[in-house]
């Protein structure tokens, strides 16, 4: 029937079907924004969120080139694939934006994020919750006789269990930064 | 060579180095100094509208007229809140325009001054992007690269915010050369792997079809000839959403007629069973798509834009070209005839003969009167008197905006100016003026509804302080028509607060406010009337009374597909062949 038999990129039959082309699972995704640190950047990265309905999952920011005045911003995203590229496109042509790398497609990447993780009790609890932190090379960075504050760091999902864990043992709080990623190898 | 001055007498600079003999806007506390230099010059034309909604639509108007920028200038908190629609017009609609508003001194900002809004917060989403300037060595700078930004790539609305202090405060000024601009510069040359494909499809094709829009326009005078010579060397068929109407003229042989919820029923097929879709500058839009999920289903499709968020965000294609339209279709023409010319004439003759037969259903047909004036009818009548003047028209939102992309024909790009994107009721009288204000010496019309007007209407003040020769051609239903015509077909006939109650009497509004007013009700007096109008030398506010009931057809109802067409009960070949009655 379509006399265009053209390889790249076509679909053949229906050029666009809105639910088959890549799929309308929910993917999670890490991308990194380099942007201007001017006023209001953040306000601006968050408004195009909010505004347009996409997802933050975690954001974190801060200047990392104070020369250049460019700060970095990590935010982990769900949305299909087709929300993902424009969530990148979106973000793209923003006029602070220098670059977007979405790490999770751009190949290998090490993320972190730091906790901290308030747990009280006593006897049997206490010290279990102790000996788990050892195990999960968290720091005790404040006592008292009925409580710890825990120091983590590690990928996202090494916390989540940390904290599942604290939870039968008298957890008060946790407080999370939120992740910080950067691809692995000597390359941007 | 920088020199030293007051913020003001920077702003006042940076504006006449961007070459800018124009400003639209209101004075307030927040932006005395920079009116007082203003005042101090005679370079720059201010143009003191009635309302800062005024000041935005003008500057659209004329920006969309020329092809240049529209500079706007208007006080903090009140001032920049009425530039809001505006602004939030010229980003959907793609409109290169500087807003400067002023603010409350730096130092007062955050205390819930007089007058005080956060400006910048407020128009963030409704701005391509914006800046509070506290240091008046960066005014200067940030103006400039205010309209770098605004010009460049996908145009749009930009906003500068310029507390009092700064405006006083002396800095060191930057001429435009000697500013940074920035990282910002999209790519505008496309991929030549890519344009390459898409040229084998063009040499493929056996019902092709080219869906352009506003892009084209924004692109500059030389891609609308680039596209009159695709469609000339291939003689493919080619239709254009609302924004991008003049791009290809109206008269031209393989001309469609616009596409999309009132588009003519050629075009709409046409996209619905192609089998190679170029879309040049468009974005596929719910207005044109219908329903996605039967949008075009058999179509290659190519799309070339500025703006890569534009491209798979409603429709997925196959062949993505990222770059300024002039650029593309410049390399696409050269690919095309370094491969030597080809394309499947054979089948594009006889899908030719297809669009023929969509051709013969006249969709744009009605049924006229003697009794009443059809809306068509003076938009006909309206067409023929003012083919050959030096024409601009600008509309209002609403049937008679429909109508008027229906029924008048544009031969070139920045002929028409219309609120796409928004559906900004108040819009056409300000552009008009905006246009006017642009080109004294042309004829400038507004083809308006009532209602919509009304929303605007204090801006014939300017008009007639300004001298503008602005007509506005009122096709008077005495309803909110759009609204009603949906109340009829999906809401059950319940009208709604649809009906325009209590109107002035718009000839005795027109003395009120010194132009001239002129009522027509019967169709035979029409052109008469028209002609009066067009023969006065000022403005004119033509009241013309119309069938109140009629509907605007061809429709795709939102959410159906391009072959769920419904058509006006004049539409069809019996009700040509059933009598006199019924027009085009
Ligand atoms: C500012 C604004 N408010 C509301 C609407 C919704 N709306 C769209 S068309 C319309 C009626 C317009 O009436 P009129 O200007 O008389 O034009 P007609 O449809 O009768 O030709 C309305 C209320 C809008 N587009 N813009
Ligand atoms: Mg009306």
């Amino acid at each position: 029937m379509n006399a265009l038999a053209l390889k790249k990129g076509s679909s053949r039959k229906s050029a666009y079907d809105l639910k088959n082309p890549q799929g309308d699972h929910q993917e999670t995704h890490t991308i990194t924004v380099l942007v201007d640190n001017e006023a209001g950047v953040l306000a601006r990265v968050i408004g195009l969120f909010s505004g347009r309905g996409y997802n933050i999952d975690s954001l974190t920011v801060a200047e990392v080139d104070h020369a250049g005045h460019r700060s970095r911003i990590t935010v982990v995203t769900t949305g299909t694939p087709a929300v993902i590229e424009q969530i990148k496109a979106q973000l793209e042509r923003m006029v602070p934006v220098y670059a977007v790398h979405d790490l999770t497609v751009e190949g290998p990447s090490v993320e972190r994020e730091l906790a901290l993780v308030k747990v009280a009790g006593t006897g049997e609890h206490r010290v279990e919750a102790l000996r788990l932190a050892d195990v999960f090379r968290a720091n005790v960075v404040d006592t008292t006789l009925e409580s710890f504050v825990f120091e983590i760091t590690g990928a996202p999902e090494k916390i989540d269990t940390f904290i599942e864990l604290m939870r039968p043992l008298g957890l008060v709080e946790a407080g999370r930064t939120g992740i910080a990623a950067l691809s692995r190898g000597a390359h941007i | 060579m920088s020199r030293q001055m007051t913020g003001a007498q920077m702003v006042v600079r940076a504006l006449r180095d961007q070459g800018v003999d124009t400003v639209f806007g209101y004075p307030g506390g927040a932006v005395l100094p920079i009116y007082d230099e203003l005042f101090q010059q005679n370079k720059i034309r201010h143009i003191l509208v009635r309302h800062e909604q005024g000041a935005t639509h003008a500057a659209e108007g004329y920006a969309r007229s020329t092809g240049k920028p529209g500079v706007v200038l208007v006080t903090s908190g009140p001032g920049a809140t009425n530039a809001v629609t505006g602004m939030t017009d010229a980003l959907m609609d793609s409109i290169p325009m500087v807003v400067l508003t002023g603010q409350v001194p730096t130092f007062m900002i955050g205390n819930d001054a007089f007058q005080e809004a956060d400006t910048v917060g407020i128009t963030r989403p409704c701005t391509k992007h914006n800046w509070l300037v506290k240091d008046t060595d960066k005014l200067a700078g940030t103006i400039h690269q205010a309209f770098h930004v605004a010009t460049t790539g996908r145009p749009g609305p930009v906003l500068v915010d310029i507390p009092k202090d700064v405006q006083f405060a002396t800095g060191q000024y930057q001429a435009p050369n000697q500013s940074q601009t920035g990282h910002y510069n999209p790519q505008v040359k496309g991929d030549i792997d890519l344009i390459t494909l898409a040229v084998e499809g063009l040499e493929k094709a056996e019902r092709p079809i080219l869906y352009t829009g506003g892009g084209v326009v924004n692109s500059g005078p030389g891609a609308s000839q680039l596209l009159r010579e695709l469609v000339a060397e291939t003689n493919f068929p080619i239709t254009s959403t609302l924004m991008g109407l003049g791009c290809y003229p109206a008269s031209g042989d393989n001309w469609l007629g616009m596409l999309g919820m009132h588009g003519t029923y050629e075009a709409n097929w046409s996209m619905h069973d192609c089998d190679y879709m170029l879309c040049i500058g468009a974005r596929f839009d719910d207005r044109i798509t219908g329903r996605v999920d039967a949008f075009s289903p058999n179509s290659f499709k190519v799309h070339i834009d500025i703006d890569p968020s534009s491209i798979n965000k409603n429709i997925r294609v196959d062949v993505p070209i990222i770059g300024d339209i002039g650029h593309v279709l410049e390399d696409m023409l050269k690919v095309w005839k370094a491969r030597g010319r080809k394309t499947n004439s054979e089948a594009v003759a006889k899908w030719w003969e297809q669009i023929e037969k969509w051709r013969e259903v006249k969709s744009l047909n009605y049924r006229n009167s003697e009794k009443t004036i059809k809306p068509q009818y003076a938009l006909q009548r309206l067409e023929a008197l003012t083919k050959n003047h030096d024409r601009y028209i600008t509309t209002e939102v609403g049937q008679h905006q429909m109508w008027a992309a229906q029924f008048l024909g544009f031969e070139d790009p920045h002929r028409w100016m219309t609120s796409g994107g928004l559906g900004t009721m108040g819009y056409g009288l300000p552009a008009s003026l905006g246009v006017q204000i642009a080109h004294p010496e042309a004829l400038v019309i507004n083809v308006a509804g009532e209602a919509s007007w009304m929303m605007n209407m204090q801006e014939m003040s300017t008009a007639v302080q300004f001298k503008a020769p602005i007509k506005q051609f009122i096709l008077n239903n005495e309803r909110l028509g759009m609204v009603r015509q949906w109340q009829e077909l999906l809401h059950g006939e319940r009208y709604s607060s649809s009906w325009s109650e209590a109107l002035p009497d718009f000839v005795k509004l027109a003395e009120a406010f010194g132009c001239k007013g002129i009522l027509c009700k019967d169709p035979a007096d029409l052109d008469d009337a028209i002609q009066e109008m067009l023969d006065y030398d000022g403005p004119v506010i033509f009241d013309c009374l119309v069938e109140k009931h009629e509907n605007c057809f061809p429709m795709i109802p939102s959410g159906k597909a391009h072959n769920e067409m419904l058509l006006g009960d004049a539409s069809t070949k019996d009700a040509i062949d059933s009598g006199g009655a019924v027009m085009v």
